[in-house]
């Protein structure tokens, strides 16, 4: 082997770098690529530098740095927040896979910090308590790319609109119950469907329903899909769960409390991984199924109070 | 291959993780058949492998859990030619920097490569690129999270540098790649690598 001389390599972090060549950082396909790249994983929430390399020992394509696991952070209350920086650090030093860090809602502040950390994609969510009841971050003003959860077409479209790379249902977090990611995932494959169904000048009509950008409802009404790539979250607990997200559309999974408060964190970790890859072979299911202890306690939403809802938390 | 008046060869795309889609697309786009391949019969059923981008752990973990190890292992012994992409291209490297201690190293490619190379996310970026085995326009070259390939081996053409490294190389029927043609609409790499395959074909026919 030679080893090939050059300059050095590693860039300094979301510095705008050189015009040779049209060098450009930051913009709207590395963004949505690396969610490109991340399609067919699992990206799990992680508390702890150990659990992180467990995750990565697992197979997953990304880890999720946060204080506390949505369960967690329902049982105790509180407001939520943007996790320590101290624990994101360690996470990145870790592991070797891309790490993500939720900011609340609206805050920019806590998003400008974890750009200046380094961090690989910020999940601006639900999960924790809002810090604007009214507007998101304009995550355009970002070269860090972001997530943001979604019920309906419209809000995920809405989403987009602010910036967003890539988009996730809300389901309902910390629960272990899919009902509510199902749903989620079935109304913004739906809404697809339907705006396939209407004529170029039923559009902005739709678009005042949706209370979605005109521009991206033609791009989805032509292309048959979202512009960037839509995971499922919030509430996968099994890799039969894992299964029927990827089955119903979503291009990865979020699994959050489901790993790490199971019985079996490796084995659920590598089960999940094993089902959102072989989704559609229910024999695969079954195999990486077997053997493993009990899933977390799940939570029944329907008869949970509306103000506990997280789903319900962003506009 | 069956002799069909469109396509001549097949090729797979590893499906087990990663951007599989874009690669299909790509490959079809080249006048290619192209399956996803998430099992050891379906990479039987392949004339060539794609490797797409993703993460290189990721795809490690499936190939030896799901036992595709083996097979791999034998094909690309056979010659089996492959197109490969970022995480595919640390996968078929002989040594990898900056990997988890126990990920796959397929070994055809004669390259060192290292992960992450450039940086994190914050240092992904796209340039144009020169490839002068294509010529003119320059390519718009896609790097996330991109590895770089720190030493190159005997028997490996490299097709095009970018801050001095090799970011392009072929290797015999291997056409390797730190950065990712399948998320342009530019399938020059792609159909440089499918001709490959037909004149081969061709030759044998």
């Amino acid at each position: 082997m030679s080893e090939v001389s050059g300059p050095g390599a590693a860039g300094a972090n979301g510095t705008t770098a050189a015009p040779a060549g049209g060098e450009q950082r930051g913009g709207l396909r590395v963004k949505r690529g690396l969610a490109e790249m991340l399609k067919g994983g699992v990206i799990m929430d992680v508390v702890t530098a150990e659990q992180a390399r467990v995750a990565e020992e697992a197979g997953a394509v990304a880890v999720m740095a946060l204080e506390r696991v949505p369960a967690d952070i329902r049982r105790e209350g509180g407001v939520a927040r943007m996790s320590s920086v101290t624990l994101i650090k360690e996470i990145m030093a870790a592991v070797t896979i891309p790490v993500m860090a939720k900011a609340r809602i609206g805050h920019f502040v806590e998003a400008q910090v974890l750009q200046a950390l380094g961090i690989d994609y910020v999940d601006e969510s639900e999960v924790l308590t809002p810090a604007d009841e009214e507007h998101h971050i304009d995550k355009w003003a970002f070269t860090v790319p972001f997530v943001c959860g979604a019920r309906d077409l419209g809000e995920a479209l809405r989403r987009i609109g602010e910036g967003a790379a890539m988009v996730r249902t809300k389901g309902e977090a910390g629960t272990g119950n899919v009902v509510e990611a199902v749903r989620h995932m079935r109304a913004v494959q739906g809404g697809i469907r339907h705006l396939r169904s209407l004529r170029a000048d039923e559009l902005m009509a739709e678009a005042k329903r949706l209370g979605a950008p005109y521009e991206l409802l033609r791009e989805v009404a032509e292309t048959g899909r979202l512009p960037v790539v839509n995971f499922s979250a919030g509430g996968i607990a099994t890799p039969a769960d894992a299964a029927l997200m990827m089955q119903l559309g979503a291009d990865g999974n979020f699994v959050g409390s489901g790993i790490f408060k199971s019985e079996d964190p490796l084995g659920y970790a590598r089960a999940i991984v094993a089902a959102t890859t072989y989704y559609d072979k229910p024999e695969v299911i079954a195999e990486v199924s077997a053997g493993l202890g009990p899933a977390m306690r799940g939570l029944d939403v329907a008869s949970m109070p509306r103000e506990e809802l997280l789903a319900t938390r962003g506009w | 291959m069956p002799g069909g008046t469109e396509a001549i060869v097949r090729v797979g795309a590893l499906a087990l993780q990663g951007d599989v889609r874009e690669h299909l697309a790509a490959l079809r786009a080249a006048h290619c058949d192209a399956i996803a391949v998430r099992t050891a019969a379906e990479l039987e059923a392949v004339d060539a492998l794609a490797i797409p981008g993703g993460e290189s752990t990721t795809m490690s973990r499936l190939i030896r859990a799901f036992g595709l190890e083996a097979p791999l292992r034998r094909r690309l012994a056979d010659g089996m030619p492959t197109l490969s992409t970022c995480a595919g291209t640390i996968l078929l490297s002989r040594e990898i920097r900056d990997g988890t201690g126990d990920q796959l190293a397929l070994g055809v490619l004669h390259l060192t490569t290292r992960r992450n190379g450039y940086g994190r996310q914050l240092d992904s970026f796209e340039f144009d690129l020169e490839i002068p085995e294509i010529g003119a326009p320059a390519f718009r070259a896609v790097f996330i999270r991109a590895p770089v390939i720190e030493a190159v081996g005997p028997g490996v053409e490299v097709l095009a540098v970018q801050g001095g490294r090799p970011v392009a190389v072929r290797q015999g029927r291997h056409l390797s790649l730190t950065f990712h043609p399948e998320m342009t609409a530019d399938h020059r790499l792609h159909r440089l690598f499918v001709e490959g395959l037909e004149r081969v074909v061709e030759g044998a026919a």
